[in-house]
């Protein structure tokens, strides 16, 4: 199979970060980072832009995507959940917090809803122990959970899209 | 601003210490702003201006003071009052404050707490009108008789003008006793009794003559201080500005002695004396191996090279351990100050910080303090006017835990998946782009301005024989006080469990303490009183590690907690070396087969055969110490795993697999709510009559277990 030369404009912002920093040595990583900032994930035909961009090989920035946790190659939901399974959350039923989310939610680890509007995922603390179990829902951050609170906390997000989310559990 | 020169930053500093600051200083730090300290802020500064108080007082957020079960919490300054500190914090103690500590000058009972440590700066002088006293009561218990009986004892005596008391959730220390703090003397009293009451009344506020022997902890034989300052169990010097500083405001850090350090060494000091100072300092690596810092300048400095560099190691990975982001958080400049301050050292011209990307307030803070520094001439081309010139970046991790590795960490500041490479040559020698590299964690760069600035005999004075300074611990898991805290090093677990952190959780049972994360090991309870430092916690089994401490309890299962960490390890090894790739996946699974009651004897002979391997044939600290969680468990707790092999039984009941529900037909009124909870319906019976669980059905979720209102659940 050739690797057809498809055409896809990159957004501005992400073109003048490369441009800027291109000469920095060793800034695949950052340029990465970017990306996902902008997109949520990293989209295969960005990837291959990037690499001719920036003169590296395909293989070797997905040798970098697939090594570092962080990096996403499928689109995630539009929120984020990140339950925290740090030592201190996983001592104080983090594991149990993990297992009503996806509960409600119907749907596991590292997937994403039908509806694209949530997706689970498990980190290794996010540094917030005092406060544990904790979780992450995009940048916010909720501590001293308790699994009663989880439909109420969800049903938030679920309301700002215009869903209520005890009624679709009934 | 244009840049600054000595002479300038000096002025600076000598003008900012004069004006007199009213402030509020709000802890928001990540988990401050989770904890609702983000409200808190918008609240006091709309408050502020809707009552014309901007001339009073400013309002700042700053980062954290370690104090996390009391957040949101803040700290007020204020003339006429002293250094008051709120906690347990909700939007009506946000209004409270400003109209009556603020607007009356009146302090609010019951909610405020203490900071555990004197501040290094004296900036907290408790400024006292009219010679009052402020006496602040702590009882453990939380029923307040000490609180009444003092009250009356005091209104008897027709001093209730002149001494104040408050009741406190917090006191900055712990006790079984209460314990009473007296400002603005700043002196703690405990373990006295009705009758000796009113001698310490009589005494000290009647004669202002403090007695000696009521007050507490006189004995902190690892700080070489003011007898008074003994006292404190804890001493700020890592995060002797975390929430007394405003992170994002270069002045603030400059009143507290910022940027003198690098102005003393650029300009009185020769690069190899700064060595020699931070040799004599004693100062070893925070990141947990302990490698003494000063010698590891040296060898950078002596290997020759038109380029070198500088690295701060800010990839906190240790799950359950936050350290690093309290300081990153609140107090960046320090960290910039103590890496400009080795690059004039060693020769180097650019550094790097790698930061998780998961510390995205960290990562912002940093950015504003490096910009903030360049625009005044502290760091870029011609630092303070001289010919030395050090820039800082800042880059990203992507979540890899072995990028705590120093030589992952160099691979993946180069652009490359971060992978490990064997030593020699250590980074010292040939790091970053081949070039000599000193790296260091971030709390190691912390201490070395106020090395620099106090000296490395003070800080020498600190610490035990072949530790100096202190340690900063996330203590975590089952404790009433969770948070950071700062001890000398040498102090012992059971201090800081018991004086420190308030005991247990529950007043359950100590079981072990767990330092160094996945690569450290547990403490049992006979360990409780060794001196920690880096030699002793090795001897025992476990390390030092970065700095997690994690506290369990009776009901945590050893074997759970090992899985756990070899989990861990497993899901970030980076596959490059077998013994690690392989032996930690096989560990993994004879401890899964453990946990669920279907090993055999001869898989502890197999555990122990694994760990070894990997301990001798790893390539990378992360391979070499992953079995570690396993080796100390075994060693202290290797009855837990027979009980789980040979009985089948997990007494914490922790290991789903081998627990059993039991419905007590003597206690079963046959209501029927457990049926009704059951996910899989694993329940059945007539009602009102003793139901029964059908055990094959049964996943063991403890949802009937939960739901039973009349304890007829038995769990075994």
């Amino acid at each position: 199979m050739t690797l057809q030369k498809e055409e896809i404009k990159l957004p501005q912002e992400l073109l003048d970060f490369i441009k800027k920093n291109k000469d920095k040595k060793g800034y695949e990583i950052m340029i990465l980072h970017k990306v996902q900032e902008l997109y949520g994930y990293i989209p295969r035909k960005v990837a291959m832009e990037i690499s001719r961009k920036i003169n590296v090989p395909l293989a070797r920035i997905y040798g970098v995507i697939t090594f570092y946790h962080i990096f996403k190659l499928n689109k995630p939901g539009k929120y984020k959940i990140q339950v925290c399974m740090g030592t201190a959350c996983y001592l104080k039923g983090g594991q149990d917090i993990l297992g009503e989310i996806e509960n409600i939610l119907g749907t596991g680890v590292n997937t994403t809803t039908e509806d694209g509007l949530f997706s689970i995922e498990i980190v290794r603390c996010i540094g917030c122990c005092g406060i544990a179990p904790a979780m992450m829902i995009n940048d916010k951050v909720y501590g001293n959970l308790r699994k009663e609170q989880l439909i109420e906390i969800l049903g938030e997000y679920t309301k700002l899209e215009g869903k209520d989310m005890k009624n679709d559990k009934n | 601003m244009t840049k600054i020169n000595r002479e300038q930053l000096k002025n600076m500093r000598d003008l900012i210490k004069t004006i007199n600051k009213n402030e509020i200083l709000v802890s928001m730090g990540t988990c401050g702003i989770a904890a609702g300290g983000d409200k808190i802020y918008e609240i006091l500064k709309q408050e502020i201006k809707e009552r014309d108080l901007e001339n009073i007082i400013t309002v700042k957020k700053t980062g954290c003071l370690g104090l996390c079960f009391c957040e949101p919490n803040l700290v007020i300054r204020l003339q006429g009052l002293p250094e008051i500190a709120y906690g347990f914090l909700n939007d009506e103690m946000a209004y409270k404050i400003i109209t009556e500590h603020i607007m009356k000058k009146s302090i609010i009972d019951d909610y405020v707490i203490f900071l555990p440590s004197i501040d290094l700066f004296g900036n907290n002088k408790n400024h006292v009108e009219n010679g009052l006293k402020y006496v602040f009561v702590w009882e453990p218990d939380k029923k307040k008789n000490l609180y009444n009986t003092l009250i009356k004892r005091i209104t008897s005596k027709n001093l209730e003008n002149k001494i104040k008391v408050f009741s406190t959730k917090y006191i900055g220390l712990a006790n079984k006793n209460p314990i009473l703090k007296v400002l603005p003397d700043n002196i703690f009293y405990t373990n006295f009794n009705e009758d000796d009451l009113d001698k310490i009344i009589e005494n000290h506020f009647i004669k202002n003559n403090p007695m000696n022997n009521f007050m507490l902890l006189k004995e902190n034989k690892y700080i070489n201080i003011k007898e008074n300052d003994k006292q404190h169990k804890q001493i700020r010097i890592v995060l002797r500005n975390s929430g007394y500083v405003d992170p994002e405001n270069i002045n603030d850090y400059i009143s507290r002695d910022g940027f003198k350090a690098l102005e003393k060494v650029l300009f009185e000091m020769s690069p190899d004396q700064v060595i020699e100072e931070v040799k004599k300092s004693g100062l070893r690596g925070r990141g947990g191996a302990g490698f003494p810092t000063g010698l590891k300048w040296e060898i950078t400095k002596k290997v020759q090279s038109e380029v070198k560099y500088v690295i701060c190691n800010a990839d906190e990975g240790d799950p359950g351990a936050y350290m690093d982001r309290s300081v990153l958080e609140g107090d960046p400049y320090s960290v910039l100050e103590g890496m400009t301050i080795c690059a004039y050292a060693i020769g180097a011209n650019k550094g790097y910080i790698y930061v998780r990307a998961e510390y995205p307030l960290a990562i912002k803070r940093l950015q504003m303090a490096i910009d903030k520094s360049k625009e005044y001439g502290l760091l870029g081309d011609n630092i303070l006017g001289t010919d030395f010139s050090f820039d800082i970046e800042i880059r990203l991790g992507a979540g890899a835990f072995v990028c705590g590795e120093e030589t992952a960490l160099i691979a993946s500041i180069e652009g490359k998946r971060g992978m490990p490479r064997a030593r020699p040559p250590f980074p010292a020698v040939e790091g970053l782009w081949k070039e000599p590299t000193v790296i260091n964690n971030v709390e190691t760069w912390a201490n070395i301005p106020i090395i620099i600035n106090k000296g490395s005999e003070w800080f020498a004075s600190i610490g035990t024989n072949s530790s100096k300074g202190t340690k900063v611990f996330a203590i975590t898991g089952k404790i009433k006080f969770p948070g950071l805290i700062e001890v000398p090093i040498g102090t012992s677990i059971k201090e800081i469990i018991y004086d420190i952190s308030g005991g247990m959780l529950n007043n359950k049972q100590f079981k072990a303490a767990q330092t160094g994360g996945p690569s450290g090991g547990v403490i049992p309870v006979e360990h409780i009183d060794i001196p920690i430092d880096y030699e002793s916690l090795q001897k025992i089994g476990s390390m030092m590690g970065s700095g997690g401490m994690i506290i369990m309890d009776e009901d945590d299962c050893m074997i759970d907690v090992a899985k756990f960490y070899v989990q861990f390890t497993v899901d970030e090894s980076c596959g490059k070396c077998a013994p690690c790739r392989i032996g930690g996946k096989q560990m993994l699974e004879t401890l899964k087969l453990i946990s669920s009651g279907k090993a055999e004897e001869s898989d502890i002979e197999r555990l122990k055969r694994i760990s070894f391997a990997m301990n001798k044939a790893s390539l990378c600290g992360l391979g070499q110490s992953a079995p570690n969680p396993v080796i100390s468990t075994l060693k202290y707790f290797e009855y837990e795993y027979v009980e789980h092999i040979r009985d089948r039984k997990c007494k914490t009941g922790k290991c789903r697999d081998l627990i059993t529900y039991i419905i007590n037909p003597e206690k079963c009124i046959g209501c029927g709510a457990c049926a009704l909870r059951c996910p899989v319906s694993a329940i059945s019976g007539e009602k009102r009559k003793p139901h029964n669980i059908d055990q094959l059905k049964c996943i063991k979720c403890g949802e009937c277990f939960i739901t039973c209102k009349f304890g007829a659940i038995n769990k075994t």
